[in-house]
């Protein structure tokens, strides 16, 4: 291996790693403030991806009439819940009207606009008010009324719900594989070194999307009581945060981060419905890398996914799976030497 | 219990291995014999998981892994290297308790949602070796796998097989009954309550996770091994991670914390996945599998809305019978030596905790003698129950040294000083609610008997398990709750749960007893009763160190007390001293300015 060589594989990895990034930094946002260790992350990815793609060739994607049936669905049971602890029909109306809006809004609007050929970037935007609100949906249609379980139900409910969304995936999106365009298509060469318009992209946006999170959990009163949330449920919710609404807003950004990723990775590799599981849990590598506690080095392991990964297609290409899933071992077993008494939560 | 039922519970075993043993005689469709060849083989993985996840608490998805392990292990011996079956069984047998042990030193001692997530990694990894060795034929897998013949009889691959399958279920799950009712059965269902109160009996918490890790591994390998000679070719899918997550799903349905909902489960779970797998692509008009969206969303609902699992419908059928009290003169447990009263028991020296910038325990020293009740009190956060986990070695020392019989134990680990003698209760009752009381005071015997997990499955422990109970009982009895021995622990009211514990910590055998605010929540006579029996306990010689918040309680029953305050040692002297003090009346109640 030469320095040119070397320094490809270390922007691939460091690109890729990137974007398990974001997944890495959901899933711990999600685990620290619900407890759910939520392995479908990656399925948003897949969404992502295949919107976008078939917002691309005209066609309305599976994810607008997916998001209607989903939203139906939770304002349905909400309605009946309503109707049983007796609420007024102006509630039951409110309740409704919130739950439906942005999703229907949202669906009609890509229904509408699908085969008007907009520019990538509004359909990318499009593609983003689709999939973001799946967080809310899935969180309130699955894990709210169970958010005192222990963390092996939780774990199990989110395995079940992986399997629902890759069934559905297949429905609503078919079998085949989909690689987006380049969001930007220009190259800078520098020496043996190539930097792509999408690489940059990537970057660019992780790295800002990192600031704002810093940001939102600094400087904003939701951020906060997210953060408080997630070192004392009971303790926040005696000070008036509701861990249902934190619960919600974290699936959401994680549903929106997910999505993001799914946009960055998809002029990369070709992307399946089930492709997303697998990146997902790239990006668990790394959160369990960082304890499925800390933001940063949850973005540090990211990183280091990404450069296994390529250096590990580099020198095995068909066992590059292998070593990255295999790396987890070691990850673990430096975890329990350096804290082994993080027991009973 | 009427008779039916009576009835019912008896003969369910026998009547159920009889018909699926005779099943393929009987003149059914050869389809027939496959799919229950199918449930046999997913049986005994979900067995597995019942115990892994249902009774200990924790989980893996990787189970599919191990059937792989089993299957290919099998496969490659048969084909390449020609090996007999009855060989490669015991191979892949060990192959997959290696790896199990790996897996499981590197995750277990952390907390519990690392090992699925270790599993499902070596899952992933382990289908993507499997699909990328040239020796083991990559995508395609290995072909030509023999059958497996019994003194020259060739079992096929249908209603021989079929026999082979059952026998193997059905012994299984009768082993698996008889490991949870038994010592190590009843070590390894404490683990799910925490760690804390098993340690505290002198249970390795962590061997036992290892062996319950370690037994689903070798039940998904037996699976594997039969799966090879079943199918006749191995590839990577059937052992992949979805795979895996199937044979969770199919355990969850089943009643995840039932051995025989593991056959209710996999029985389902296979018709429907059949009927599923036709009937979805011909509604949706593509192929796919789409049975995995039914799956996933059954799975969230039997957990919201049944989270026993389909169990719960039958099992009402089979109540358990009243344990028959057969341990009429059973031989008794060893008997430690006891202190002679007067001698020095426990020593603290200078104990000091601090919890970062906290100083919770701040230089104590007390002793406590043989025959005596000392009692420790002190207003909230004055320090007592982290002196009483200072000894316990449920927290480690800061600084300074705890001497119990002549023998530093500070250094040591809850489990060592509860082996040494030091026996103890919780402020807050730590029990195993779904077991009797007599099962639970019988967690105390545990350090004083020794039967393994291979021997209770094989039922070679009854002689000691007589005694366990004999020694339960007998302790129950001492503390006036022999009556109430066959009642669920989970049942009984807080008064009664604090003396359940005081019967456990007794069946230690301790040298000392080591009571936290056993008073805490108990009504006017409870309190009475419970200060009756530690009188008697006194009576018989037997040392207490006493945490306690209710001061009449304490006063009339202590020789000695020490008054804690801000972590600080007040003072210390009789009941009668300690109530004359002026310094201990100010802590209390503050002081006239």
């Amino acid at each position: 291996m030469d320095a040119s060589i070397f320094s490809i594989l270390a922007l691939d990895g460091l690109t890729n790693g990137a974007v398990y990034a974001l997944l890495a930094l959901s899933i711990v946002l999600v685990f620290t403030v619900t407890r759910v260790i939520y392995i479908p992350q990656g399925e948003y990815v897949a969404f992502g991806a295949l919107t976008l793609a078939l917002l691309q060739a005209g066609k309305v994607p599976g994810t607008a009439w997916f998001l209607l049936i989903l939203a139906g669905l939770v304002a349905l049971i909400e309605f009946v819940h309503g109707l049983r602890q007796h609420h007024g029909a102006r509630r039951l109306l409110t309740d409704a009207l919130r739950t439906l809006a942005w999703p229907v809004v949202a669906s009609l609007l890509a229904i509408w606009a699908a085969p008007r050929g907009y520019p990538m970037l509004v359909q990318a935007l499009l593609t983003l008010a689709l999939v973001t609100p799946f967080g809310s949906l899935i969180y309130r249609i699955a894990f709210e009324s169970l958010a005192d379980a222990s963390v092996l139900v939780l774990l199990i409910i989110s395995v079940g719900v992986h399997f629902a969304l890759v069934g559905l995936g297949l429905f609503f999106f078919g079998a085949e594989g989909f690689r987006n365009p380049s969001f930007w298509d220009v190259r800078f060469n520098a020496g043996a070194l190539s930097l792509s318009g999408q690489a940059i992209l990537i970057f660019a946006v992780t790295f800002a999307l990192i600031v704002a999170l810093a940001l939102f959990f600094e400087r904003t009163l939701r951020g906060k009581a997210l953060r408080a949330t997630a070192i004392n449920r009971l303790g926040a919710r005696l000070m008036g945060i509701s861990s249902t609404g934190a619960g919600r807003l974290s699936f959401t950004l994680a549903a929106f981060f997910g999505a993001l990723a799914g946009l960055l990775i998809g002029p990369t590799t070709t992307i399946f419905y089930d492709s997303g599981f697998l990146i997902g849990l790239k990006g668990f590598v790394a959160a369990v890398f960082a304890g499925l506690s800390s933001f940063p080095l949850a973005l540090a392991g990211s990183l280091g996914v990404g450069l296994l990964e390529s250096f590990g297609s580099f020198w095995a290409s068909s066992f590059k799976e292998v070593i990255v899933f295999g790396a987890i071992l070691p990850v673990l077993l430096w975890r329990s030497l350096r804290d082994p008494h993080d027991e009973e939560h | 219990m009427t008779p039916l039922r009576r009835f019912a519970f008896r003969f369910a075993f026998p009547l159920f291995a009889l018909v699926m043993l005779v099943f393929p005689a009987l003149p059914v469709p050869d389809f027939w014999i496959t799919q229950s060849n199918y449930i046999g083989l997913y049986t005994l993985v979900s067995m597995g998981l019942v115990l892994l996840t249902g009774v200990a608490g924790l989980t893996s998805f990787g189970q599919a892994a191990f059937v792989g392990v089993g299957a290919y292990t099998a496969a490659y011996m048969a084909t390449t290297l020609g090996i007999s079956p009855w060989l490669t069984l015991w191979v892949g047998i060990l192959l997959a308790v290696l790896s199990a042990l790996v897996v499981g030193a590197i995750t277990l001692r952390m907390s519990g949602h690392y090992l699925p997530l270790a599993t499902i990694a070596w899952g992933l990894a382990l289908n993507y070796t499997m699909a990328n060795m040239d020796w083991l034929g990559k995508y395609d897998g290995l072909l030509g796998i023999p059958t497996i013949h019994f003194f020259g009889k060739d079992l096929g691959t249908g209603r021989g097989l079929h026999v082979l399958i059952w026998l193997i279920a059905l012994a299984a799950a009768l082993a698996c009954s008889h490991l949870l009712d038994s010592r190590p059965g009843r070590a390894i269902r404490s683990l799910k309550s925490g760690t804390t109160m098993a340690e505290a009996m002198g249970i390795s918490t962590l061997r036992y996770k290892m062996v319950v890790f370690v037994l689903a591994a070798v039940l998904a390998a037996i699976s594997g091994w039969l799966f090879a000679h079943f199918q006749g070719s191995v590839n990577p899918t059937p052992f992949s991670i979805s795979k895996g997550i199937e044979y969770l799903f199919m355990t969850v349905l089943g009643g995840v914390g039932q051995v025989w909902g593991a056959f209710l489960g996999a029985a389902v779970t296979r018709i429907t996945e059949d009927q599923l797998q036709v009937l979805l692509p011909r509604l949706i008009g593509t192929s796919g599998n789409f049975e995995t969206i039914v799956f996933g969303i059954v799975l969230v609902v039997v957990l919201k809305y049944a989270p026993d699992g389909l169990w719960t419908f039958v099992g009402r059928w089979f109540p358990a019978p009243q344990r028959v009290r057969d341990w009429e003169g059973a031989a008794p447990l060893a008997l430690r030596s006891k202190p002679q009263r007067g001698e020095l028991l426990l020593s603290v020296d200078k104990v000091r905790k601090q919890f970062g910038g906290l100083l919770a325990v701040n230089d104590v020293s007390f002793e406590v003698r043989g025959g005596d009740i000392v009692g420790l009190i002190g207003p909230n956060g004055a320090g007592k129950s982290t002196t009483f986990n200072l000894i316990t070695g449920v927290l480690p020392l800061t600084a300074g040294q705890v001497t119990f019989r002549g023998e530093a134990v500070g250094p040591l680990s809850s489990r060592q000083i509860a082996r040494r003698g030091i026996s103890r209760t919780f402020q807050h009752v730590k029990m195993i609610p779904e077991m009797t009381v007599l099962e639970n005071v019988a967690l105390g015997g545990y350090q004083r008997s020794r039967s393994g997990s291979l021997r209770a499955m094989l039922r070679l422990d009854r002689a000691e398990e007589r005694s366990l109970f004999a020694e339960a009982e007998r302790q129950l009895a001492r503390i006036g709750m022999a009556a109430q021995m066959h009642e669920l622990a989970g049942n009984l009211a807080l008064g009664p749960q604090r003396l359940m514990e005081i019967a456990r910590a007794l069946a230690t055998d301790p040298a000392l007893l080591l009571l936290d605010e056993p008073a805490a929540g108990l009504r006017h006579k409870e309190k009475q009763a419970l200060a009756g029996v530690l009188r008697q306990l006194k009576a018989e010689g037997m040392s207490i160190l006493l945490v306690e918040h209710d001061m009449d309680f304490v006063m009339g029953l202590t020789d000695r007390i020490v008054v804690m305050e801000f972590g600080v040692r007040l003072m210390e002297g009789t009941p009668a001293e300690v109530q004359a003090s002026p310094a201990v009346r100010a802590a209390y109640l503050g002081t006239e300015h």
